[in-house]
């Protein structure tokens, strides 16, 4: 692979609106991944594998709950620091940022609002460094889209819960250290539940054959009779609300994601565009070549708008579902789009991991799907709007 | 050990470079600043390897307004203990050399390093004019410096070789390639950075000897001439008649 030459790109001049500190600590990020992380990726991404060795890394570059309070462990970092901590580790990779996503809105938020004190202190600070991986079990075979039919349970077996059920689709899964699982008690409330690796009847096993997302391991959980002790049940939130509120952090964090992917294409594409010589000049002096470029800065420019507002408002503890479902859905379009149309602009050599395109177009139908849908986004906004539910 | 760095703010390197006010101000609209490579990658962290190694402070200096405090903080996620700006324009040198050389002596700093020069102005001469004004010795460019008590032995490139010095006591360096390795902040440097002292300071005296005239931007390159290779004939001709080179 060539050496990454990326530079931000800001048409808008949004860094106005950032403070030193959000600067600061997006451009370490930047350096931290330049040097670490993009020598290495394109063989991860070949090999299929997440590259572990890098964990310490991340979690020194405040990428697993960076809006963690300090007394847990964490940065104790804003809405939009995170944004743009996601924005460049998936400007690199999305498996890159899937796993900081779930280590810090599935696994680590769901500890420190949902969990009590204890566990707070028990698993928060090991998180944060990387010593502890997380993985979330929400998805089962049976149920993606409409989580809330999930079929895992567990019992109340006097001192003890009594785990059973399966989850699929698990990114961290394979190698995770605790599981949030959520499962349904005996009345049929949804609960989550901390699952260390190591319990009986606790595996995990990977998934192979993914065309996209490679360098981020995904895996299922079977849980056959855990026994898991009562004190790693989540105490302060239950129902169906309390997963969708981790998947609110999340798909935050994917909405900045996705304009880093997006301008790592368009970075190479303008400047692809600007040494490729064909006809006898560079072909960033033909039309179509600069409508495809103009469009991309475009859509880029109004999606870093948008996103900058959502973390403002999130900042502020306003953002509204609604207002998340918007920012995820357009923002992964957008960069889907940019991917397709940077792709082509590289002519042959788009094809190749010369360049990051295709690992990112592959990469993005992943994003598109996970965390809701693009449909189901739309849907969730159209019942927003109308008060009109088109789910069922 | 306490010893004094100094940081200058500079265009990022992919800065598209203009003028204003006649040709006579750097253009800053749109500019991203970084900490100057040289101070930051080679003066400040092998002050931060001196630091771990003997212990001490590591304070870093800067003159200018308070568009240099992100690079300020910075250099304090870097690692530095504390900060001083001098709060006044940078306007030459020897101005800034004589704000750095006064709160060196008030503070009793005996080791002062610098880049060996600003990836903007290219100077390269701040270190010679601190170490006249506190009397201290200087040695430029400086890619290897180590430390025993007080005995500093110092590498420094020369043409066809490498010359080595030995210090007896305090000196200021500037610092070139070689004498440290870049150092990303990590998140436990940036939050440390929000708590340490950044000390604003007014000028004390010092003035000004130079002025800028103006700045221009290098001619912009010709245009390429092909020729065929068959016609050598003609290519003689041309650099002859045009290029005038023989
Ligand atoms: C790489 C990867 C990593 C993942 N990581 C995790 C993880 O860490 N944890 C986790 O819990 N899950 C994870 N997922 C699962 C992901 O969230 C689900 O794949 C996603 O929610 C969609 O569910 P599904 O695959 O079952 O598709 P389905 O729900 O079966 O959807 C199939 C299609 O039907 C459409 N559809 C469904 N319902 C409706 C409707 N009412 N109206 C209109 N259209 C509808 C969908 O939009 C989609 O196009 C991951 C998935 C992938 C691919």
């Amino acid at each position: 692979m060539r050496t990454d030459q990326y530079t931000g790109h800001d048409y808008y001049n949004m860094d106005d609106l950032l403070t030193d500190e959000h600067k600061l600590v997006r451009d370490s990020a930047r350096a931290w991944i330049k040097k670490e992380v993009s020598p290495i990726i394109e063989d991860a991404f070949e090999k299929g594998s997440f590259p572990k060795h890098l964990i310490p890394g991340l979690g020194e570059i405040g990428a697993f709950g960076p809006y963690i309070p300090e007394q847990y462990g964490g940065p104790g970092l804003d809405q939009i620091s995170y944004g743009l901590l996601m924005q460049e580790l998936e400007r690199c990779d999305s498996g890159l940022r899937s796993t900081s996503s779930v280590q810090s809105s599935l696994v680590m938020y769901p500890i420190w609002k949902y969990g009590n004190e204890e566990q707070r202190m028990k698993y928060l600070p090991k998180l944060a460094t990387g010593e502890f991986v997380g993985c979330f079990g929400l998805t089962e075979p049976d149920h993606g889209s409409d989580p809330g039919g999930m079929t895992t349970n567990f019992k109340d077996k006097g001192d003890h819960y009594l785990l059973n059920g399966a989850k699929m689709w698990i990114s961290n899964s394979p190698f995770a250290d605790i599981a949030v699982v959520w499962a349904k008690n005996e009345a049929g409330r949804i609960h989550g539940l901390i699952v260390e690796r190591g319990m009986e009847g606790f595996t995990t096993p990977t998934t192979h054959g993914k065309w996209s997302l490679r360098a981020s391991d995904t895996g299922e959980l079977v849980f056959d009779n855990v026994k898991v002790p009562k004190a790693n049940l989540l105490p302060n939130k239950s129902g169906l609300g309390a997963p969708l509120g981790c998947l609110d952090s999340a798909r935050y964090g994917i909405a900045w994601g996705a304009i880093g992917a997006a301008l790592d294409c368009y970075d190479s594409a303008l400047r692809y565009s600007k040494e490729r010589i064909q006809f006898g000049r560079p072909i960033a002096g033909f039309q179509l070549q600069q409508k495809k470029l103009a469009e991309m800065i475009t859509e880029i420019t109004k999606a870093q708008m948008l996103t900058l507002r959502l973390g403002q408002l999130k900042n502020e503890d306003k953002a509204t579902s609604g207002q998340i479902s918007m920012a995820k859905r357009n923002n992964v379009d957008m960069a889907i789009k940019i991917a397709r149309e940077a792709r082509q602009m590289h002519g042959g050599m788009g094809i190749t991991n010369e360049y990051p395109i295709m690992r990112h177009m592959m990469n993005l139908e992943s994003v598109i799907t996970y965390e809701g849908t693009h449909d189901i986004h739309l849907l969730i906004t159209g019942l927003d709007i109308t008060g009109e539910n088109a789910f069922k | 050990m306490n010893i004094l760095v100094c940081i200058s703010k500079s265009p990022d390197t992919t800065s598209k470079i203009a003028f204003t006010d006649g040709g006579t101000k750097f253009d800053e609209n749109g500019v991203q600043f970084i900490v100057n490579p040289y101070d930051e990658w080679y003066a400040l962290v092998k002050a931060l390897e001196l630091k771990e190694a003997i212990g001490g402070k590591v304070t870093v200096i800067s003159v200018g307004d308070a568009s240099n405090d992100p690079i300020i903080r910075k250099s304090l996620a870097v690692g530095a203990d504390e900060a001083v700006r001098v709060d006044a324009a940078d306007t030459d040198a020897l101005f800034v050399a004589q704000q750095i050389a006064n709160y060196a002596k008030e503070h009793d700093y005996n080791i002062i390093l610098t880049g060996k020069e600003t990836i903007n102005y290219n100077g390269g001469q701040l270190g010679g004019m601190i170490a006249e004004l506190v009397g201290l010795p200087y040695v430029a460019m400086a890619t290897k410096l180590d430390l025993v008590g007080d005995l500093a032995t110092i590498e420094r490139e020369i043409q066809g070789g490498s010359e080595v010095l030995e210090i007896n006591g305090g000196f200021v360096l500037s610092a070139a390639k070689g004498m440290a390795e870049q150092r990303i902040p990590n998140m436990r440097g940036i939050m440390a950075a929000r708590s340490k002292p950044l000390n604003v300071i007014p000028p004390s005296g010092g003035e000004s000897h130079t002025s800028v005239v103006n700045y221009e931007l290098p001619p912009a390159k010709a245009q390429c001439k092909y020729i065929d290779a068959e016609n050598a004939g003609e290519l003689i001709a041309l650099l002859h008649s045009e290029a005038k080179v023989i």
